[in-house]
């Protein structure tokens, strides 16, 4: 599948991915990119360029790709190991869990192509369960960035840990989001509008829908704050419980929603701060459809956060 | 030589009394294929292998990952004996809050690369340093154990084609070869025959050795430390249970623990060898 040039003013966020990821080439010998086949899916071509010696390609072969990550860690390197995010979460799953969680391999792991971004192509290239599977896993950073900004700070921070993270690269066009405070923190969430009716809370390529439908909700005098959840493990629970303060919480994330972002939302909630909420994400396999197609057709959009957010406080009001 | 072969053979006689009496103490273990390493892992431990093991994480050190994770008998009886940690905590294997887990877990314990368990998981590990040591153009050697039965997870030949591509001359894969696998023969299971054919058509260098004969092993091991163009796999002729009679070759004794009849047998036995 080719991918498409994004739409004027807005962006794919591999581009700020493999920017960031030469930037730091430059600056820190130990970075090298771990890939199998996905050289061009993963946009690394530049860095193969610039970093010959940096770039291992081990094919088509995704658990030897993250033991390799593990190993060249063991080595000093900083491996970025990508490959389609579908089948790095999916079938390297125990090597994510036992070569790098469980051992505290200090790799990263870029999912790339996430969601339902490869969508005519089906159920087997959506990585929509990958959220669910990774943030069950202990010690592993999950980071969902929205936009170009928040991924290159993303994969900054990620360089920086000490630890394995992984990153949601998605190929989906996004808009740069504006910010007063522009800090990224693993771990921590950004408020990105203050309200106090109602709390939305995105990741990814849904946040920008969430200040879309809070804008829309503004006009009918509904305050939703909009709240971008970037770091699933660990979440920030601080934001999250200020979130569950205003007695209304919608999710949305494009994955599914039970055991995803709206998961990890409803976990904390129903122990802490019991909450009435929506969770808006995908329900299992889904139907044939462009990547567009498939958001609009399960509400994963302004309009459905925004209906969702609607109905959510007639509940409330009772 | 044969000073090297005299104390390659008193350790390993030594760990696998040690490791006997963990099992019984334990209650539990995996004393078939601990048996079988035994030798190997102490002709790595005590002869070839480049550490300080208070410099557990020092970056040019010689690795060792023990991809047949479950063979902890054997590998913390050498990294004990080798001073990564005290003797004494041998006794608290597999106890709670031990750092002696049944497999061996790097996070908590020095000398342990890489944490291993589920099968097929060592190699592709050991690859990956073997590449960092290729960029770096550093020399330290890379050595990994990987049971026979083992070599039917698919990951090992993803990791196994790729050494021989980038032709890790570093690399050295030894294969437990005692042809029985948790149940039954490897070869009544899944047959790995021509098992050197295979590794020879991945581009990799072969050597065969009786794994229980400490100078064929330090003459093994020595070949594999030349340099080299190509990664060598040195298949080790073994015997589940070697040492200790009533365990050898049997299937049964891949995991189990000897009664104190058993246990004063084997250990009659290991000093019988140990005085001869």
């Amino acid at each position: 599948m080719s991918a498409a040039i994004a739409p004027a003013g807005l962006f794919d966020c591999r581009d700020a991915y493999v920017r960031t990821v030469e930037e730091l080439a430059v600056q820190d010998d130990r970075i090298v990119a771990v890939v199998n086949d996905s050289v061009g899916s993963s946009k690394l071509g530049k860095f193969q360029e610039r970093f010959p010696d940096r770039l291992v390609n081990v094919g088509i072969a995704e658990q030897n790709m993250v033991g390799v990550g593990a190993g060249l860690a063991n080595g000093g390197k900083i491996p970025f190991v990508s490959g389609a995010s579908c089948f790095l979460s999916a079938r390297a799953l125990e090597q994510i869990k036992a070569d790098c969680a469980y051992s505290h391999a200090n790799v990263k792991l870029c999912g790339i192509s996430s969601g339902v971004a490869y969508g005519e192509l089906g159920a087997t290239h959506h990585s929509i369960e990958d959220i669910a599977w990774l943030r069950a896993i202990d010690r592993l950073t999950v980071i969902v960035p929205a936009d170009p900004w928040q991924t290159a700070e993303a994969i900054k921070a990620a360089a920086a840990h000490d630890g394995p993270v992984y990153i949601r690269i998605s190929r989906m066009p996004v808009p740069e989001l504006e910010r007063d405070d522009a800090v990224f923190r693993i771990g921590k969430a950004e408020r990105l509008r203050p309200g106090t009716d109602i709390a939305i809370i995105a990741n990814g390529t849904l946040v920008h829908h969430a200040v879309s439908a809070a804008r829309r909700l503004e006009v009918d005098g509904i305050a939703a704050q909009v709240i971008n959840m970037a770091t699933i493990s660990p979440m920030d629970v601080e934001m999250l419980a200020q979130a569950a303060a205003t007695g209304a919480i919608v999710t949305a994330e494009e994955g599914l929603a039970h055991g995803g972002l709206g998961g990890a939302v409803a976990e904390y909630c129903a122990t802490h701060s019991p909450v009435r909420m929506r969770m808006l994400g995908f329900p299992g396999f889904l139907p044939t459809g462009s990547a567009q197609w498939l958001m609009n057709r399960f509400g994963l959009n302004a309009d459905g956060i925004t209906a969702a957010a609607r109905d959510l406080l007639k509940v409330k009001a009772r | 030589m044969n000073t090297r072969i005299r104390e390659v053979s008193a350790r390993a006689n030594w760990m696998r009394r040690r490791l006997i009496t963990m099992i019984v103490e334990a209650g539990q273990g995996h004393p078939g294929g601990d048996l079988s390493a035994t030798d190997i892992i102490a002709a790595l431990y005590f002869d070839i292998l480049r550490f300080d093991p208070a410099k557990p994480a020092a970056p040019g050190r010689d690795r060792f990952v023990m991809s047949k994770g479950h063979c902890t008998g054997a590998l913390y009886t050498a990294l004990a004996g080798a001073g990564f940690f005290p003797e004494e905590e041998l006794q608290t294997y597999l106890k709670p809050e031990s750092r002696l887990n049944g497999h061996p877990n790097r996070t908590y314990l020095p000398g342990v690369e890489t944490n291993t368990g589920p099968l097929g998981h060592g190699l592709p590990v050991a690859v990956g340093i073997a590449v960092a040591a290729q960029i770096d153009k550093a020399d330290y050697r890379v050595f990994v154990l990987t049971g026979d039965g083992e070599l039917q997870e698919g990951s090992m030949w993803e990791a196994a084609m790729f050494a021989g591509h980038r032709g890790l001359g570093q690399l050295t894969v030894i294969v437990d070869r005692n042809r029985l696998q948790q149940g039954a023969s490897t070869e009544d299971t899944n047959a790995l025959e021509p098992l050197a054919d295979k590794w020879r058509a991945f581009g990799w260098d072969v050597a065969e050795v009786d794994g229980h004969d400490a100078a064929a092993l330090l003459t093994a091991f020595d070949a594999a430390c030349q340099p080299r163009s190509r990664p060598l796999c040195i298949i080790a002729n073994t015997q589940k249970g070697h040492g200790v009679s009533f365990m050898e070759n049997q299937a049964g004794w891949h995991h189990g623990v000897p009664n104190a009849d058993q246990y004063a047998l084997a250990m009659a036995e290991l000093e019988a060898e140990m005085a001869a």
